[in-house]
Parts: C-alpha cells; structure tokens; sequence
C-alpha cells in the first residue's frame, strides 16, 4: 500500500502547497510515498521530492499533455499513477487544479473525495477534519471508498524534509491521452491585465483596505503607504463587490492569498474569508476603530483609530 | 439561441458568526439568514449576460427543500426565465447525489424538448465546500466541464471559458453542451428591479421530485474551532500612534531607517 501526491509545478521547483502536501501524506504512515507529476519532472521537482522521502515520482509526457491544462488528462495521469503506485490514498494540493482534479478522478471512479482537509483522526476508515464554511467551521468526515482521495487546505502543516530521503526515481508511465478527455484544454493563456494579482501574491508589504474606506475616494492612505513602503495594495470583497476596487486586489477565500512579511489591515473588519487569505503573513497590522474586531484581535499589532486620520500621521511621520 | 441552466444552492449566509445547530450536524441559518453562494451569484449573471437580446433563456435550478424557491426567485429577480426546484432534503446528500439530482432534471427537461447548451454552477458552495458537484455532473452528461470559470463567451455552437490558472488568464474553447462551474470575479453581480421581483413572484417553477438513493456525505459532526487568544500588542491610538507605528515599520526592516 501506497500514498500518491499529485505534485504542482512552480518555478521548476514543487509548489509549497505540493510540499505541504507531500509532508502531510508521508506523516501519515500510511505506506511508501510516491508522486505524480504531469510532464516532465524539473531537477528541482525531483529533489523536493526526494526531500520529502519519495520513493518514486511517476510522470507521463503524451505531447498532448505539453499543448495545456486539461483537467480529465491529468486525472487520467493521476489514475494511471494510482495503479501503478498500488495507491490507495492519493493526496492533492487544495488549490483549483488540486480540487479539480481529483474531482474528475471521483467522478471517473465513482470515489469519496475530501476537500481542503486539514487532519487525519484515523486511517482505516478514514476519518478526516476538513474546511467548510470557507474556513470558518470544521467538519469531521468519513471517506469510505476503495480508494480515498483527499485535497490538503493550504498550510495546515509545513513542510518539513523526511528523515532520510526518498529515491525519487521518475518511471514514466505509459499512457495515451484519450481524446474525449482533452474536450476542455487551455488552448491559450494570455497575461494578465496590467494591475493584475501576481503583485499582490509576490509583495513583501500589503496594505490593505476595506470598508472602513468609506468608498472608491477613501484608498488614497492605503495607496500612498503601499507606494511609500513598495507594497501592493489589496482589499476586502465589500470593496469589490460595491465597485470601488477590482475584483484582482482582493485578499481572501473568494480573493488572492497573500503571505507578505507585513499585512497592514485598515478598515478591515477580519471576517474568516478575508482571513483565509491574509491568515500567512507573516506580521499583520491592524488600523480600526473597533478595538473588538477580528482583525485587531488576530493581528500582531494593532492602532484603534480612523484610518484617515492615522494613515496621513504615517505618511507625514516617513516623509 | 443559447438555453442556459444555472444551478444555485441554499445556504446559510456565511459572512456573519457561523452558529451550528444543537447536534452539530447544520449550520444554523436561523440566526445567519440564506443566501445563493457568492460564485452561484456570478453564475447566474454570466447567464443572463450571455442570453440578454436573444431567445435564449436562463433557468434558475436548485436541489433542496421547499424554501429554496426563495433562491430561484431571486435568480429570476434579476433576469432569469423560470425555475426548477429538485425537492429533496439536502442534508442527506453529498456531492455525488446532487450531481444525480441535477442530471436527472437535465435529462426530464430534454425529454420534454428542452435541451440546455451550457450548465453553469458554482465552483463550490459556500457552506459544504465539496468542490466536486459540477465534475460529476458532467461525468453522468457526459459533457465537457471547466472549473474555476469567470468569464463566459457563446458563437457557433462553442463557448470561450476565461479562468484565472497560475500563470494568467487561462482560456478553453470547448464545444456545447458544456458543464462550467463559475468562480466569481469576472462578472458583477447583479441587483434585483422593482420590475425584476414583480416578476419573479409570477415566474413559472417547477417542483419534481428526486427519485434517486442517498450516498451521503460521509459528514460526521460540525465544529466552529475556538479562535487562539489574541496576541495583539496595541501601539496607541488614532493620529497619535502614527510615530510608534512607524519605529514597528522600522524594526521590521520595511522602512530604511
Ligand atoms: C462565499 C464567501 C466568500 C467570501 N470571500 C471573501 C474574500 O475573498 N475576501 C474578503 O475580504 N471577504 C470575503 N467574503 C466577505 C466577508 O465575509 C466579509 O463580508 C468582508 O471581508 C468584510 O469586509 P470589510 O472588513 O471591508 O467590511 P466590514 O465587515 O463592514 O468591516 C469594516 C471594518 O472597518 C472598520 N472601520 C469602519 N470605519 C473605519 C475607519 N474610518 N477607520 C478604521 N476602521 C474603520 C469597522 O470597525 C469594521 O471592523 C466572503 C463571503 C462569502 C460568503
């Protein structure tokens, strides 16, 4: 018996949310661990796996794999990887593909799938502590079907390297995309527009804005301290959804997730699907008039005030 | 003509406290209220957007009691032709028993002559957050599905999909009938006209039943974890606290000294 972590790519290295993953299943002792990877495995890829103590990372390069995502492909590759791991655990990162396509792999095999789980209470049978209410609840589930597959919610653990390492040998599995499952593929990506999320997930400083704000006119402190500190700006979904923002700055469940050094939080009330998003970072700075907000009371550090009035006291004090 | 079916759920609104009921099994919406789920919102305004000026039409569907009529109204509050309720008592059903659910009244509806060419639902519903309703359901079509969908485009038979993937906006071209499960953000939603409810009070819904057996969810019990006790050092307060903030901004190496 095996556990198979469908592994994400980022930077020719496994994402972070793969390497959590990858901790996760490993921890479990539920059997050897192996991975998957679609296409073919980066150097960087094959040493965080080894890393975290893969015996063996099983990839398939079907050229139609390489014109774009499809999420049925990949499900079929995950399959294929299954058998051959004699898997009867397959762990994925909690991320849209993640979710996604373990989805396609319920589906094909009629499985129980768990998403964004964040612990295991028992391994036969399965039961697991997931994510609902975008994180504002657990649920303890059962997962009872031949073969229990499971998304990871992000950063329920860290990822820490195994004991000794794996072997991480790529065996490439042979397998021929069917054509059916390549009816919904990328057939392009385009860049984002200007302005787009990727400043935001790659600051070191967010200053965000939410309500408090007051409306579209009420951002310039948020705007001048993000410029001031070389931050992004970013906002909460009341401010998307009233119009004052675009929809790329939001920070939350529904929004981007951020994991700067420093969140500096004004008018930001901390609801559980804002926090889901800012939950990472590393110091966070809350600026509200209530002393009782969820924002203030997570937060590092905190100043009860009007973000109108202390914003522009900052900007004065650093200029 | 495009015909468009959009799947919305009723859930407890999740942006206030979230209360559980005594046996830990529900979200009580009782002190919350319900709401459609915010990806489910966006889904029915792609749908409108896309049958506006044509004769195409928008049915609003939805698996559960008797009051979730509330959210199919509300659906075509703000432009959608009619409504489908699937009664059945949602809590007993996982994911693969709403996919059932919804393929049985794709199926009862093309019999009676009404095929739709896009079935649009939420990535994930707001309470259970199972991320797997739309997958199946497409598996028991036999359709095409894309996730995490925010922008949708209609011509000559196949619809342009516009997601956001890692690496920008990713875009598929696949051909109707299609699944498309809808994440907000690529769309407004859209807020009911005086004339809009008029006419969701009219609108025609109608009720089956669901026939099928109940997987389940394999959900055991509810838990609200326990928020950690606040850690917060407060620096001071309002204008006053602006040199004290800064020498924090300092020391945490985000402004040269
Ligand atoms: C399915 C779903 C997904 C969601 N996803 C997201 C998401 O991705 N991101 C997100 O942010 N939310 C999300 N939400 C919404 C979330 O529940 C909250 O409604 C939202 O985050 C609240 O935004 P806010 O804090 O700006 O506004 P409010 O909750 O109204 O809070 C405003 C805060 O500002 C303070 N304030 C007011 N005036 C001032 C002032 N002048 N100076 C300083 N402080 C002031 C108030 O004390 C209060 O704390 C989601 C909800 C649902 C149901």
């Amino acid at each position: 018996m095996s556990v198979l972590v469908l592994i994400e790519v980022e930077g020719g290295s496994a994402s972070l949310v793969s390497r959590e993953a990858l901790t996760f299943a490993r921890d479990l002792g539920a059997g050897d661990l192996h991975a998957v990877v679609v296409g073919t495995p980066a150097p960087g890829v094959v040493a965080d796996c080894a890393e975290a103590g893969v015996v063996a990372i099983h990839t398939a390069q079907d050229p139609a794999l390489e014109r774009g995502y499809a999420a049925a492909a990949w499900a079929a590759v995950v399959e294929a990887a299954g058998r051959a791991a004699r898997a009867d655990l397959v762990v994925a990162p909690g991320t849209g593909r993640g979710n996604e396509v373990l989805a396609h792999v319920a589906a094909r095999r009629n499985l129980r799938m768990a998403a964004n789980v964040v612990s295991v209470e028992s391994l036969s049978p399965l039961v697991v502590q997931r994510q609902v209410v975008g994180g504002a609840a657990l649920e303890r589930a059962t997962v009872d079907s031949r073969v229990r597959l499971m998304t990871m919610a992000g950063h329920a653990v860290e990822p820490v390297a195994a004991p000794s390492p794996g072997a991480a040998t790529v065996t490439p599995l042979a397998i021929t995309v069917d054509p059916k499952d390549l009816r919904a593929q990328v057939v392009r990506t385009e860049a984002r527009e200007t302005g787009d999320a990727t400043g935001l997930t790659a600051a070191r400083v967010v200053v965000g804005g939410g309500r408090g704000a007051g409306g579209p006119e009420g951002f310039g402190g948020v705007e001048a301290l993000a410029n001031r500190l070389g931050g992004a700006v970013g906002v909460s979904r009341v401010v998307t959804s009233l119009g004052w923002r675009p929809h790329h700055e939001q920070v939350g469940q529904t929004g981007s997730r951020i994991a700067p050094d420093l969140y500096i939080a004004c008018g930001i009330s901390g609801a559980i699907q804002h926090w889901a998003g800012c939950a990472s970072s590393k110091t966070i700075i809350a600026v509200n008039t209530d002393p009782d907000a969820p924002m203030v009371t997570k937060a590092n550090y905190a100043v009860i005030g009007d973000m109108h009035e202390v914003l522009p006291a900052v900007l004065d004090e650093l200029a | 003509m495009t015909n468009v079916l959009v799947c919305v759920k009723r859930a407890p609104d999740p942006t206030g406290e979230v209360v559980l009921t005594d046996d830990g099994l529900r979200v009580d919406g009782r002190y919350a209220g319900y709401t459609t789920s915010a990806h489910e919102e966006s889904a029915v305004a792609l749908a409108v957007q896309l049958t506006e000026g044509s004769d195409g039409t928008v049915t609003v569907l939805s698996v559960g009691s008797e009051d979730s009529i509330e959210q199919i109204r509300a659906g075509i509050a703000v432009g959608a032709t009619d409504g489908i309720l699937v009664e059945a008592d949602a809590d007993l059903l996982g994911p693969a028993d709403v996919a059932d659910a919804i393929a049985q009244a794709v199926r009862a509806r093309a019999e009676a002559g009404t095929t739709y060419d896009l079935v649009l639902l939420g990535n994930d519903a707001a309470d259970t957050g199972d991320f797997q309703v739309g997958v199946r359901l497409a598996y028991l079509l036999d359709r095409p599905v894309a996730a995490g969908i925010q922008q949708v485009e209609v011509s000559d038979g196949r619809a342009t999909l516009r997601g956001e993937g890692p690496d920008g906006t990713e875009v598929f071209e696949v051909d109707l009938p299609a699944v498309v499960t809808v994440l907000e953000g690529g769309v407004a939603p859209k807020y009911p006209s005086v004339m809009g409810r008029m006419r969701a009070k009219k609108a025609p819904v109608e009720t089956v039943a669901w026939t099928g057996s109940a997987a389940g969810s394999g959900r055991q019990v509810l838990t609200v974890p326990e928020a950690p006790p606040s850690q917060v050092t407060v620096i001071g307060e309002g204008a006053a606290a602006a040199p004290a903030l800064v020498s924090v901004l300092r020391e945490l190496g985000v402004v040269s000294r």
